[in-house]
């Protein structure tokens, strides 16, 4: 009993130590600008939440807007596309006998290695090269790459699709790839929501990439725009509120895409467990 | 300014391989070639400029407006030190750098070493427009040297004191004149129960400014080889001066920028800020409660009588090596700089204080100011523009000296060391950067 209210207590520090900066985030959002600075920053003074977000809304034309618009199309697009393609080679070099299997494997384990940020210089020369930088594409397409859901979907894919299953499914003249869409997949959704998850919060944090290849503000993901109005806090105090005001909007889909896909990712570590 | 230190140290490592492979010694410092010849181009031009000033895009739009073969295509982002200094450097190295750019005056000197910038002196519409400027923004875009001009100055922060009118009249404190006066002010305000001033233990600039004031001289080019001394004369008297008033618990130490440093503004607790004609804006927006009774008086000085001024901030709008139209490109910047037009919806968008001699009476600027009890406080600026001393220069390395400096100021704030200490790790720090990125130093 002892040790249980003990754990109680740990939890409810814990949850308490990371509810605290969203707390102050809501509330910050709430208060006018003198009352941002004059009063208790963990309560409400007169609350000012709606014309602090029209205010966020309508600064330069809803930039704001176009910022949030453009981080949903980057991480949503590479987080979908990213597992897909993760997903389909994880399988293959789970369930596919071929020369250099391992070595393929080994080099992407390696590619887990490598930080997004030493990669992102030479990216950025390599999309110079190509008259590319500054564009859509040069922040969506390297977003897509992702050797940590490779890795995940391999050692996922060898221990939940049964190689008899896929077997049956040649026997009754299921394609490869009908296969993989119609049966695979199926076994593998967990891990594949995990996938998704993990990809569309890195992605969504992926500061640096942006950071340099991205030159018009139109183009900028909500991170980079939020931040770049940060800097600019120095000369235009008054930008301060809305840099708080928007941070709070830019978690909302990270909260939406938690809530909304927590649900398979519990259900699926579940019917592992009991197996 | 202040993510300077938290950059600096991700962007350092990054900077230093990029001067690795911009080529040997000799045509990072020895580059004092004349301006190369600057003809216009024939048909219609399209030129790239970035900046983080906000509401450029509208300045430009006037620009485009009204020259049809001209096009200025702009971009923003995050400022100099938040990211786009660092672009700019990736850019040159990609071969793929805007024509113009926004740098700051104490990051110019960064780009000329790595070969960056294009010499624009030789540009008919630069050399017309030079004696527009106020002669010390002009050397900092110049280095000093004849014959170059490697960007146009675009604003400058001449400094003044900031200070409760009504504070100092109620304690019956006259307002300081002089160094020792405001040393001595400190105490009496003390007693009042405030202090007379936040000092800023993390951004350098500030006491940059105030060396720069006293006569300091930080780093010196003499075309081959790089002097580096925080610890002249003038200098060590400004540290020694705050140090005493630090140890003496005379100022607060609340980092500059934060809520906390509004709110002592806001409540009373500080008195006064010795800052650039920009804070006028800071104070106006961060401590909105105290509207009426602010004042501003010129800078305290050293010698009774004196005038001299220091400065905080200022940039230029600087061409890039590799533009292929240097003259629409100058003839923009200059544009940009000087015309009525422009330096009005600069100041108005983003708070610029123009660098040109006559920038101090734009109508915006010479009307009184409410939050200011409707003194026109920009006369004091325009005076004390013309009083900043003109042979101040930037290292070429000082994202990393400003780092360095920033954590001795936190330490000696915290009771840990000195300002002498702070300054004394700079100039060890900053010698070795600069051997490391091969640039020549004198000992």
């Amino acid at each position: 009993m002892k040790s249980k209210s003990a754990a109680m207590a740990i939890m409810g520090i814990c949850t308490l130590y990371f509810l605290v900066p969203i707390w102050w985030l809501f509330v910050g959002a709430t208060k006018s600008r003198s009352d941002f600075g004059n009063t208790a920053p963990l309560w409400f003074a007169h609350f000012n939440l709606g014309s602090n977000l029209s205010e966020l809304f309508h600064y330069r034309d809803g930039v704001f807007l176009r910022w949030m618009l453009n981080s949903i199309l980057y991480t949503g697009g590479a987080a979908l596309l990213g597992t897909v393609l993760a997903a389909m080679c994880g399988y293959a070099l789970a369930k596919y006998n071929f020369p250099g299997r391992e070595a393929i494997f080994n080099i992407v384990l390696g590619g887990v290695l490598v930080p997004a940020t030493a990669l992102a210089l030479p990216l950025f020369l390599i999309f110079s090269q190509l008259n590319a930088t500054n564009t859509f594409w040069s922040v969506f397409l390297p977003s897509l790459v992702n050797p940590f859901g490779v890795y995940l979907a391999r050692i996922y894919a060898t221990a939940s699709v049964p190689d008899e299953l896929l077997e049956a499914a040649r026997l009754d003249g299921s394609g490869e790839v009908r296969t993989f869409f119609t049966v695979s997949t199926k076994l593998m959704f967990p891990a594949l929501v995990t996938i998704f998850l993990f990809h569309f919060v890195a992605v969504w944090n992926n500061f640096l990439l942006p950071l340099i290849m991205l030159g018009n503000e139109r183009l900028f993901p909500v991170t980079l725009g939020l931040y770049s109005w940060n800097t600019q806090v120095n000369q235009l105090p008054q930008l301060r509120m809305l840099v708080l005001t928007g941070a709070l909007v830019s978690i909302i889909p990270l909260v939406v895409a938690f809530l909304f896909l927590q649900r398979f990712w519990r259900s699926g570590l579940g019917s592992g467990a009991v197996k | 300014m202040k993510m300077k230190a938290i950059l600096g140290l991700a962007l350092t490592s990054t900077l230093a391989l990029t001067a690795c492979s911009s080529g040997g010694d000799d045509d990072t410092t020895t580059a004092t070639a004349g301006a190369a010849s600057c003809a216009p181009s024939s048909g219609p031009v399209t030129l790239s400029f970035t900046s983080w000033i906000p509401g450029i895009e509208d300045v430009v739009k006037v620009w485009n407006a009204k020259n049809p073969n001209i096009q200025v295509k702009v971009q923003t982002g995050p400022n100099g030190n938040g990211g786009t200094y660092q672009n700019f450097f990736n850019q040159l190295k990609a071969g793929n750098a805007p024509d113009l750019g926004q740098i700051e005056y104490d990051a110019l000197p960064s780009f000329r070493v790595q070969d960056g910038l294009t010499n624009v002196a030789a540009c008919k519409p630069v050399a017309d427009a030079k004696d527009q400027f106020i002669d010390w923004t002009w050397n900092q875009v110049s280095f000093g040297e004849k014959d170059a001009a490697y960007g146009v100055p675009q604003d400058s922060g001449p400094m003044a004191l900031f200070y409760r009118k009504d504070l100092f009249e109620k304690a019956g404190i006259p307002v300081p004149t002089t160094w020792e006066e405001y040393a001595a002010d400190a105490v009496k305000v003390k007693a009042a129960g405030g202090y007379i001033t936040n000092f800023s233990q993390s951004d350098i600039n500030q006491f940059a400014g105030l060396a720069w004031q006293a006569g300091g001289r930080w780093f010196a080019n003499d075309g081959s080889k790089w002097t580096v001394n925080f610890q002249d004369e003038a200098t060590t008297k400004v540290a020694d001066y705050w140090q005493d008033l630090i140890t003496k618990k005379l100022v607060s130490a609340v980092p500059p920028w934060t809520t906390e440093w509004d709110s002592a503004y806001n409540k009373g607790q500080a008195w006064t800020w010795v800052s650039a004609v920009w804070g006028a804006n800071s104070i106006s927006s961060g401590a909105p409660d105290t509207s009426g009774k602010w004042a501003v008086a010129p800078m305290p000085q050293w010698t009774a009588g004196a005038k001299t001024a220091g400065n905080w901030g200022g940039s230029s709008t600087a061409i890039f090596k590799g533009s292929k139209h240097p003259y629409e490109a100058s003839q923009f910047a200059i544009w940009l700089n000087t015309s009525e037009e422009a330096l009005t919806l600069l100041n108005e968008k983003a708070n610029l204080y123009p660098a040109t001699k006559t920038g101090g009476s734009l109508a915006a600027l010479s009307k009184g100011v409410d939050f200011y009890g409707g003194q026109k406080i920009y006369d004091i600026f325009a005076d004390a523009a013309t009083e900043v001393t003109p042979d101040f220069t930037w290292g070429p390395t000082m994202t990393s000296t400003y780092a360095t400096a920033s954590d001795g100021f936190k330490a000696a704030v915290s009771g840990n060391g000195t300002l002498g200490d702070a300054l004394k790790k700079a100039q060890s720090s900053t010698i070795e950067n600069l051997k490391s990125q091969s640039i020549p130093v004198a000992e």
